[in-house]
Formats: C-alpha cells, sequence, structure tokens
C-alpha cells in the first residue's frame, strides 16, 4: 500500500474485545488498514461483524468496561491514537475526527435545542464566542441543505424528519472541519430517496472539504457509489481489501463474492428465489477453528476448517483472507 | 381538580360518619337534655343529606367551621397556626432528600459497578428499609444522649431541626437516590450520549448538560407527591420530637372525633398534593420539550 506520510490514520492489528457472560467476545480481532488523505474507504459487513466497534475504537469510545481495546495500534496524523491521553483524545475528537452515527433519531439530545447542540462544539474546539457560534451554525445548516436555518437553531430535533436531523448530525460533525469523517451507518435508518440525498450530500461536503471519509455500511450499493476503497469484514477480522471497482469485478474472497449475489438484481427472473449466504453470522464468543466463514463457505474444504487462512495479496493493494483466495479471483 | 378535591372531603366525611361513635360519646354519658341541645346546633338530627349539603356549601367556600374541642377558634386559624412548623421540616427534609438523593444517585452511575455504586447504594436500600420510628430514637440516642450533639427534642433554633429533617427525609433521600441512579444510568447509554462524546465534551459538560435532565425525570414525578407527603407526613416525626405541627394535630382531631378539623385538614393537604402534581406535570414541559403542550 501507499508509504506512510500519505496516510491520515492508521489501523494496526486492532483488538478489541468484550467482557461478557458467555466470555469474551473478540468483537475487532487483528484488524488493520490504512486511510489516505482525501480517500474514502467503505467498511462493510453483516451486523455484528465489528465495522462499527472499529470506529468507535478509533474515536476511543468504546465503554470500558466492558469493552476494551486489547491491542494493536491506531496512529491518526501521526498521533498513537490509543496511548494518547483522555485529555487529548477529547481535543481531537469532534475537532480534527468527527462522527455521524446510524439513528438521527436517537443521536442528537431530545432535551436540547438544536442551537445548543451545534454551537457546543465550536465553543469547545473554535473557541468561538456565542454570537461566532451561532452565526457557524447557521453557516453549516444552510451548508447541509436546510434552508430555514435560522428558525432550526432554536428548534428541538423532535421537530424534524429523519432526514433532516441526519442533516444536523453531518453539520454538528462537520462544524470544525475535521480531517477525518467516520460515518456510521449514515443512511441505515432513512428511507431510499432521503438516503440517495445524504449520501450525495457527504460525498459533496467531502469534496469540497476535503475529509477524509470511513464509511461504514452493509449496503452493497453505497459502497460502489461513494468509495475509493473497500474492507469487507466478517466475524471481527478483515476479509477483503480491494480498490472498488476491484472488488465488485473481481472478488477474491467467497464471502465476498456471496455477499455481491446476494444483491438483488432488477433483472432477476420471478419465481427463482434470490441467493443467501447459507447459515447465520457466527457467535464470536464461539468462533470454530480454522477459518470463521468455513461453516458457512460453499468453497470450504477440510483445510479451511482446521487452519486459520493466510492473508494474500492477489494484486497490488488487494488482499484477500482464504486458503483459495487466488482460485477465487480467477474464477471471477 | 377542584372536583378531586370535593370528593376527597365528601369521602372524608363519610368516612366519619361511617365509623362508630362521635365526639360526644365520651366515657361519661351526657345529660340527655344537653346532648340534646347540642345536636340540634349541629345539626346532627337532620337527614345526611342535609348534613351533607351543609357541610359541603361551607366546604367549597372556604369556611370549615369551628373546631369542636378547642372551642372557639376556625379550623383554619388551627391550620395556619400549627403548619409553619410542618412546613419547615418537610421543606428542610425535601431539600435534604433532594441534594443527597441526586447527588449520591448521579455519583452512583457514573462509577456504576464500583464499591462507589454499592456503598451509596446499599446506604439507601438500608435507609429505605428503616422506618422512621425505628430511625428517629436512634438518632437522639446517637447524637443526643451519646454525643451530647442535638436536643433530643421539640421546637428551638436550627440545631433542633437537625435530627427531625434528617429522620424526615431519609426514606426520601434514599428513594431519590435510587431513581437517580437507574434514569441516569438509562441516559447514560443513550445514543445521543454517544454523540456528546464523539464531540469532545468533557464528562462534566456531557453529565450536566446532556445527560442530567433526561435523567432526573423519573425523580421529578416523584418529588411532587413527596413534597407534599413529607409536608403532610410528619406524624411521626412531630410525635417523636415532639413538635407542634400539622401532623399532630391531624392525629389529635381524629382520636377526638374533631370532624370539622379532620375535614379542614384533609381537604387542606389534598389541594397541597394536587397543586404539586400539577406544579410537577408543568415543570416536566420544561424539561422534556417533546411533551410541551401547544
Amino acid at each position: 500500500m501507499n508509504e506512510n506520510g500519505h496516510n491520515i490514520l492508521s489501523v494496526d492489528g486492532l483488538r478489541t474485545q468484550f467482557a461478557t457472560e458467555d466470555g469474551v467476545v473478540k468483537a475487532v480481532d487483528g484488524v488493520s488498514f490504512e486511510l489516505r488523505k482525501g480517500e474514502t474507504l467503505g467498511i462493510v459487513g453483516e451486523s455484528g461483524s465489528g465495522k462499527s466497534v472499529t470506529s468507535l475504537s478509533i474515536m476511543r469510545l468504546i465503554q470500558e468496561p466492558p469493552g476494551k481495546i486489547a491491542g494493536g495500534k491506531i496512529t491518526f496524523d501521526g498521533t498513537d491514537l490509543l496511548s494518547l491521553p483522555m485529555n487529548d483524545v477529547r481535543k481531537l475528537r469532534g475537532k480534527r475526527i468527527a462522527m455521524i452515527f446510524q439513528d438521527p433519531m436517537t443521536s442528537l439530545n431530545p432535551f436540547l435545542k438544536i442551537s445548543t447542540q451545534l454551537t457546543e462544539v465550536t465553543r469547545l474546539h473554535l473557541g468561538h464566542n456565542a454570537q461566532q457560534a451561532r452565526d457557524h451554525a447557521i453557516k453549516m445548516l444552510k451548508l447541509v441543505g436546510i434552508s430555514d436555518a435560522e428558525e432550526r437553531m432554536d428548534g428541538y430535533p423532535h421537530e424534524l424528519s429523519g432526514g433532516m436531523r441526519q442533516r444536523v448530525m453531518i453539520a454538528m460533525a462537520l462544524s470544525c472541519d475535521p480531517e477525518l469523517l467516520i460515518a456510521d451507518e449514515p443512511t441505515t435508518a432513512l428511507d431510499v430517496t432521503i438516503q440517495a440525498q445524504i449520501l450525495e450530500l457527504i460525498k459533496e461536503l467531502k469534496d469540497r472539504m476535503g475529509t477524509s471519509v470511513i464509511l461504514i455500511t452493509h449496503d452493497l450499493g453505497v459502497v460502489a457509489g461513494m468509495t475509493d476503497r473497500v474492507i469487507v469484514m466478517y466475524a471481527g477480522k478483515v476479509f477483503e481489501i480491494a480498490p472498488t471497482a476491484e472488488l465488485f469485478k473481481r472478488p477474491a474472497n467467497p464471502y465476498t463474492r456471496g455477499l455481491l449475489r446476494s444483491v438483488p438484481d432488477p433483472e432477476h427472473e420471478r419465481g427463482v428465489p434470490l441467493y443467501q449466504i447459507p447459515g447465520q453470522p457466527p457467535d464470536v464468543a464461539n468462533l470454530p477453528p480454522g477459518c470463521s466463514f468455513a461453516p458457512r463457505c460453499e468453497r470450504a474444504e477440510d483445510i479451511c476448517r482446521s487452519e486459520f487462512p493466510p492473508f494474500v495479496e492477489i494484486d497490488p493493494g488487494h488482499h484477500s483472507l482464504c486458503h483459495f483466495a487466488q482460485e477465487v479471483f480467477k474464477e471471477a | 381538580m377542584i372536583p378531586m378535591a370535593l370528593l376527597v372531603v365528601s369521602l372524608t366525611w363519610g368516612l366519619i360518619r361511617i365509623a362508630p361513635g362521635n365526639f360526644y360519646s365520651t366515657e361519661r354519658k351526657l345529660p340527655a337534655a344537653v346532648e340534646a341541645t347540642i345536636r340540634a346546633k349541629y345539626g346532627l338530627d337532620d337527614p345526611w343529606y342535609k348534613q351533607y349539603a351543609t357541610m359541603m356549601s361551607n366546604v367549597v367556600r372556604g369556611d370549615f367551621g369551628d373546631s369542636l374541642k378547642y372551642q372557639g377558634q376556625t379550623v383554619n386559624e388551627i391550620i395556619w397556626r400549627h403548619l409553619p412548623y410542618s412546613a419547615t421540616i418537610g421543606i428542610l427534609a425535601y431539600l435534604f432528600a433532594l441534594i443527597v438523593g441526586l447527588g449520591a444517585g448521579t455519583y452512583a452511575a457514573l462509577k456504576q459497578n464500583s464499591i462507589l455504586d454499592f456503598g451509596p447504594m446499599s446506604l439507601a436500600m438500608f435507609g429505605l428499609s428503616i422506618p422512621n420510628f425505628v430511625l428517629a430514637p436512634v438518632l437522639v440516642m446517637i447524637f443526643a444522649f451519646w454525643l451530647y450533639a442535638l436536643p433530643p427534642a421539640r421546637w428551638g433554633g436550627f440545631s433542633s431541626l437537625i435530627l427531625p429533617v434528617i429522620t424526615l427525609g431519609a426514606i426520601y433521600a434514599a428513594y431519590i437516590a435510587r431513581l437517580t441512579r437507574a434514569g441516569m444510568l438509562e441516559v447514560l447509554r443513550s445514543d445521543f450520549i454517544r454523540t456528546a462524546r464523539a464531540k469532545g465534551l468533557n464528562d462534566r459538560t456531557v453529565l450536566l448538560r446532556h445527560a442530567f435532565r433526561g435523567g432526573i425525570l423519573p425523580v421529578i414525578s416523584f418529588t411532587g407527591p413527596a413534597l407534599a407527603a413529607l409536608l403532610a407526613g410528619t406524624v411521626v416525626v412531630e410525635k417523636v420530637y415532639a413538635l407542634p405541627g400539622l401532623g399532630d394535630i391531624f392525629i389529635k382531631a381524629v382520636l377526638n372525633r374533631d370532624e370539622p378539623l379532620v375535614l379542614g385538614i384533609v381537604a387542606f393537604l389534598s389541594i397541597l398534593i394536587m397543586a404539586f402534581n400539577l406544579i410537577v406535570d408543568i415543570s416536566y414541559g420544561f424539561l422534556d420539550p417533546r411533551i410541551r403542550y401547544e
């Protein structure tokens, strides 16, 4: 991959665990990737694959206990985030690294005015006084396409629709002009037309402000339209990393291939059942030996059930965690 | 609210009537002539609906008449004379309960599942399980008879208020602490708190600005009735500490079958309770914009 100088963020062997009654759940288990400046990186996976935990780990927002970052290294613009004192982490959060969450209905504080929630960020990080912060907040609301910004400022979140709330979230996240924006399923809770608008907005603002973006989603359609590179996660591990176009054309991992096949195709013949990956996502507290996808994998052989697969480089920048990565890649 | 108060008064009146005996059924039998005069004066020979109508029309005008026991004093005078004692203790106990309860509850929520959580919460459980007629003598024994630090009873100066206030407020402090902890834990788990943290706000701001309002909502709905109960429910405490408050006079009135006085106090307290509930409902709207009325 790229040399370090161009990376805004590098995650190296991140391991995040949760202590539960059933034992230690390795929600993220040895995840590594880099994010280049100005790049949009997609992280896809099913629920429980560890994609959200990865992003929360970068923000140091894992609740301790029960959670714990058990190992690895996260470097943001030369700073080691995991060894940083909490006070300094807070100075980065919201200012240089910002985050948008999945559910705009619950992610805004229902008890506080929009203005309070927007202005507190810039007052904290940019030292704005009340008036500056208010002006800036109105500017940000207009930027995200809220036309009656002045009136909305004194309203409460429950007066806004889901799409509007997510716009407010985006305005809030971008108000300090962060270098890195983590969007954790920003459109999952919205209906499809609003989804497209919000994604378009993120894309446009990202280009204008030069922000690097990590886009977490389970929607492959979103990934295709938005990202430069994609990480596919499964059971807390990176199963495949590839440039977006290549991943869609030539996946080198049976899991990715399964995901791509399960996207419904408009030309799909009626009466023929849609494809789905057989079985359920694994219980990350009790992973099988060998490859964690093996029980569901149509291509699995004996070696998959006994030996942990290698992380193979297929092409420059295209890696896959599979015993048969080369074969799968060639089949495509 | 007003129909409710009238209903309470009616029920109380009915209950006093149903209970056997009355103010005049003393140990020593009154001469028949005397009793007849009294019955005539208070209209006790009238049919019940007529008595009820007379009573109601007086009550509606805020006139509860004279006390039977304390001759020549109106019920209103007696209530206003004794209210300040109960109110002082009640309000101080309320403040004590709020400060201790909110503080301990919030603190415990922040230190969830640590010794700093279990400590205050066990104490709260302890406080909830001890009836105040047990707590009062224990406190008196320790602070008055062993340490000689505080007076054991009677009205007189601030130091004489400390033990009654603690005795009265302890249960409420414990209850508020538990409600606060539960409410705060619920709110601290919510998504918008994560958003607030993601903005880089420090723990104090997250707690005070973002979590507190939502976290104390369950406490608010409890505090209205609690304040009324504190003003009204000082009976035991006033008895133990020999304080001349409303609770004390209420018990005496019931024992004496002093019907106008009982009615007056009941009406007064029920209006008080309803008023506090109303205040709570209104303050809900200020705390939670989602339930603000148009």
